[in-house]
């Protein structure tokens, strides 16, 4: 039963690698048969081509973008892009006026309104609440019922922006099924009927808003935090802060101070006056509407609630990339071609080819049979990583640029590394004169623990640079770390249980000549040489105690100067850093 | 050969053989140091780095109405008249060619202007041209410093907790600051325009090279994690044979790395002439031949430097010399050795 362990352990690791390669080929065979995945993987900018979109800013006010503006919006642009998944587009700015994005293939709707949408953000006083569904037909309330104005609004509070007209699209919005058409952008003057998208936690719900009262762009910065009790300790309630400038904080104390006084009259915190509400307003939805509990007089508030430390850092996202005055008319969007022809990838190609070759030719070259599970190692890895990029091309939309394909070729040395550093361990276990088998578990557990280490720092450096990083940087992390797994994957569920098995055989487990396992040619001193002659071990581990420094010394000037050459020579073969003989001397 | 290359790592696993990587530091710190020195300098004195494209923006020619949508075209048109210029050609919804370069002057743009009038066979108000900006703007570079930072910071982290000793963790990113170093000098020396590939390449040595420390690092920890029981050799032996013992798999990871880069880079980029593969191919090329070298000659030697004061391995050092002298004198030696 312990000889067959690790063969039976070794076959049923294959059959699992054989499931995930099955598994894997199921996933891309339904996605493509339902139309949306395709055999080949995708292909970037460079190679493939794609939509090119020139983006006209439109400031507020009429105004001329500056560099600073323009740089934002590239910035802004880039992030919103790289959020819909690792395609690689290039932002940048022609004539210092237009922003031009270029996406590979054909970009969605979604991903078009997502580089059109202003992140236009502002502050606006609610008026009035609801629940998200729209109001049956039947139960509309009658046209003469519907509430009037009895007089001009005296400010933004003012119910009495509340007309017909206002209160009928109030009651018709549906924000449970919200429609994707962006309407154009409100009227920062007049009041505004909209939804606050229904989240995990919270149902969508409706409002009416006053005008608007603070404008985003006087949002100096925002952050979250984990909310201080009155005593100054850290309670677990996360907060989100938000700076305002000089402008902002002055308008922000007038709003709150009226606000303040809402909250008061209904009772504070039992209180439930739609009017002590204030509404954080991104591109014309509702994303937050605290109540205002007090009056703001520094232009520093803090919004409190039921946030989770993910949803107070998106809300804190929000407010601070969300400030950009800035809308965007697209100018032409126009079919561009691969900037890279095909002759490029052709050659990159034929070359890698080549060089894989060549790897092949090494790899027999040095390890001779053992060669064999290299290749084979490269082949599963090569099919692993292929369905892997042609898989995630559907979901994340992934895409291999020229220089993707030129980072995979690489990723064959780190990949092979890992069956270079195993097969050199199994032989230094050979050399020790371990039989096969156990040379093959016993190199395995050391050298398991040096491709995880290893292959821990690739992956480290991928993680980092994925969600630290952005545009191609970010294409490059991902490729990283795919190969990586794939790597690890190929180390732990192909390369070594196929060896656990080889042990097993003839031709490696007796050492064949060309099997690259011969202890001959390792240079094996068998420990059990016969005849009752045991290997003696080169150096005794001798244990000298400080006691005999001075017998030592005593012997060292006995020697003779035949004996003394013939140390120091020693000493000069074991490369010592011989200062410490010197001083005994 | 290769029977002599199987003897050749039988003699390095067994000691026989062995190389003075750790004995000699003070020689390959020098020529670290020196290499280091020209790589900064080379660059300095060159101007700085000669950024393309996508990291300064340029012009960009936009053609409509062409007769052919040949990209060979374009690309002589601009080389006529800046020599040596990759210019980025593609064809634009069907008729219309956008052609971009390098930053040019006023003259030399009208020279494209009336080369690219004559290429494509239109008329001189059919060609126009614009200033690009980056692709590769200033909020790329500043995301991949930030990440390169705490890349650098967390590997080290990671290295210093699973060797349980900083030293690994200063010694290994030391030789990626060499290793760094060294690639951009090279780069620099070289001439090529630097692209986003060319960053890309950069990164991806980066990280083989803390990759391949960490792999010879591991042995050393298995051969240094009892040295201050034995006394069998010194601290710094034990390094040199643990770097000894790996150096065939640093050989053979090498050339398995190495042969389908030098096979992009001489076969690829010979063929195609500039462009993203020579760019990329060059930088890795350079970086994985110097990342192998760095971790032997300037990683494990300067572990061992560092640790080599430490009061325990100092008293091991002098044991293991006790011990040598008394093998040496056996009969005296095993008598005291006894007798003690």
């Amino acid at each position: 039963m312990a000889r067959t362990g690790p063969k039976k352990a070794g076959l049923r690791v294959l059959v699992w690698l054989g499931v995930v390669l099955a598994a894997l080929t199921a996933v891309l065979a339904a996605g493509t048969i339902a139309g949306q995945a395709s055999w080949s993987p995708k292909l970037a900018l460079d190679l493939e081509g794609g939509t090119q979109m020139i983006l006209a800013p439109k400031v507020e006010g009429g105004s001329d973008i500056n560099e600073q503006q323009l740089n934002q919006a590239v910035a802004i642009i880039r992030q919103r892009v790289d959020g819909s998944g690792v395609a690689e587009a290039e932002i940048s700015t022609q004539s210092g006026r237009n922003v031009v994005v270029s996406l590979p293939g054909t970009p969605s709707t979604q991903t078009r309104a997502l580089i059109q949408a202003s992140a236009d953000m502002n502050f606006r006083p609610v008026l009035l609440n609801g629940a998200g569904a729209a109001v049956p037909a039947e139960s509309l309330t009658p046209v003469d019922q519907l509430p009037k104005p009895t007089a001009e609004p005296a400010n933004s509070s003012d119910v009495n922006w509340i007309t017909p007209e206002v209160y009928g699209a109030f009651e018709t919005l549906d924000c449970d099924n919200p429609s994707q058409d962006k309407q154009k952008r409100s009227d920062p003057t007049k009041p505004l009927v909209t939804c606050e998208p229904a989240t995990a936690k919270t149902p969508a719900l409706k409002y009416i808003l006053g005008p608007v009262e603070v404008k985003g762009t006087n949002i100096v910065t925002s952050s979250f935090q984990l909310q201080r009790g009155s005593q100054g300790a850290v309670t677990n309630q996360w907060a989100v802060n938000i700076q305002f400038d000089g402008e902002g904080t002055a308008k922000f104390k007038e709003v709150t101070q009226r606000l303040n006084q809402f909250y008061v009259a209904a009772g504070g915190e039992s209180g439930n006056d739609p009017k002590a509400q204030f509404a954080i307003v991104l591109d014309d939805q509702v994303i937050s509407a605290p109540r205002s509990l007090a009056v703001i007089t520094d232009g520093r508030p803090q919004i409190t609630g039921n946030f989770t430390e993910q949803s107070a850092k998106a809300l804190s996202d929000q407010l601070r990339f969300g400030a950009l005055p800035i809308s965007f008319d697209i100018q032409s969007e126009q079919q561009i071609s691969a900037t890279l022809g095909g002759e490029q990838l052709r050659m990159g190609l034929l070359a890698g080819l080549i060089g894989l070759m060549l790897v092949v030719v090494y790899s027999l070259f040095q390890y001779r049979a053992l060669g064999f599970v290299t290749i084979a190692s490269l082949v599963v890895a090569g099919a692993l990583t292929y369905l892997a990029i042609a898989i995630l091309g559907w979901t994340e939309n992934y895409r291999l640029s020229l220089a993707g394909v030129a980072g995979l070729i690489v990723a064959i040395g780190q990949t092979a590394d890992s069956f270079i550093v195993y097969f050199e361990r199994i032989r230094d276990e050979l050399r020790e004169g371990r039989g096969l088998v156990s040379a093959v578990e016993n190199g395995w557990k050391r050298a398991k623990r040096t491709v995880l280490a290893s292959k821990a720092v690739n992956l480290l450096a991928a993680l980092v640079l994925y969600f630290v990083a952005v545009g191609n940087v970010r294409g490059f992390a991902f490729t990283l770390g795919l190969t990586a797994i794939a790597d690890l994957i190929v180390v732990f569920m192909f390369t070594h249980p196929t060896l656990q098995l080889l042990a097993r055989t003839k031709f490696f487990g007796e050492g064949h000549i060309f099997s690259g396992l011969d202890p001959k040619r390792l240079g094996v001193v068998p420990l059990y040489r016969g005849a009752g002659r045991l290997r003696t071990p080169e150096a005794k581990p001798d244990v000298v105690r400080a006691k005999n420094t001075g017998a030592a010394a005593e012997a060292v000037r006995r020697m003779t100067i035949a004996e003394r050459r013939l140390a120091e020579k020693q000493e000069q073969l074991t490369g010592s850093s011989n200062g410490a003989a010197k001083e005994n001397k | 050969m290769s029977s002599s290359f199987a003897n050749f790592g039988n003699e390095l696993y067994s000691g026989k053989r062995s190389y003075n990587f750790v004995g000699a530091k003070k020689v390959w710190f020098l020529i670290a140091a020196v290499a280091v020195a020209l790589s900064i300098l080379i660059p300095v004195a060159k101007g700085g780095f000669n950024l393309g494209i996508e990291f300064r923006g340029g012009s960009e020619f936009t053609v409509s109405n062409v007769k052919t949508t040949d990209a060979g075209a374009g690309e002589q048109a601009v080389q006529d008249v800046v020599p040596g210029a990759i210019p980025r050609v593609a064809n634009v919804a069907g008729t219309t060619m956008r052609i971009q370069t390098d930053k040019l002057t006023d003259d030399e743009t009208l020279k494209i202007k009336a080369g690219l009038t004559s290429a494509y066979g239109v008329t001189d108000n059919e060609v126009t041209s614009t200033f690009v900006g980056p692709t590769w703007g200033a909020d790329v570079t500043k995301q991949a410093l930030i990440g390169l930072v705490v890349f650098v910071l967390l590997a080290a982290v990671l290295m210093a907790l699973y060797f349980r000793t900083w030293k690994m963790s200063l010694s290994a990113v030391s030789g990626m600051l060499v290793t760094m170093f060294i690639t951009a000098g090279v780069y620099a020396l070289s001439d090529f325009e630097v692209t986003p590939s060319a960053v890309i390449g950069f990164l991806t040595v980066l990280s083989y090279s803390l990759y391949d420390t960490v792999v010879v690092f591991d042995k050393i920890r298995e051969n240094t994690a009892e040295v201050s029981a034995s006394t069998r050799r010194t601290f710094a032996e034990e390094v040199n044979l643990a770097v000894n013992q790996t150096l065939v798999r640093s050989i053979n990871t090498m050339m398995v790395a190495i042969l389908p880069v030098g096979a992009i880079l001489f076969i690829g980029a010979g063929l195609l002439g500039a462009g993203t593969l020579r760019d990329l191919s060059l930088a890795l090329f350079v970086g994985i031949l110097i990342g192998t070298a760095a971790t032997i000659f300037v990683a494990a030697p300067m572990y061992a430097w560092l640790r080599q004061n430490e009061p325990g391995l100092v008293k091991q050092a002098k044991r293991v010399e006790q011990r040598r002298a008394g093998n040496t004198d056996r009969a005296d030696a095993s008598a005291a050795s006894a007798g003690a």
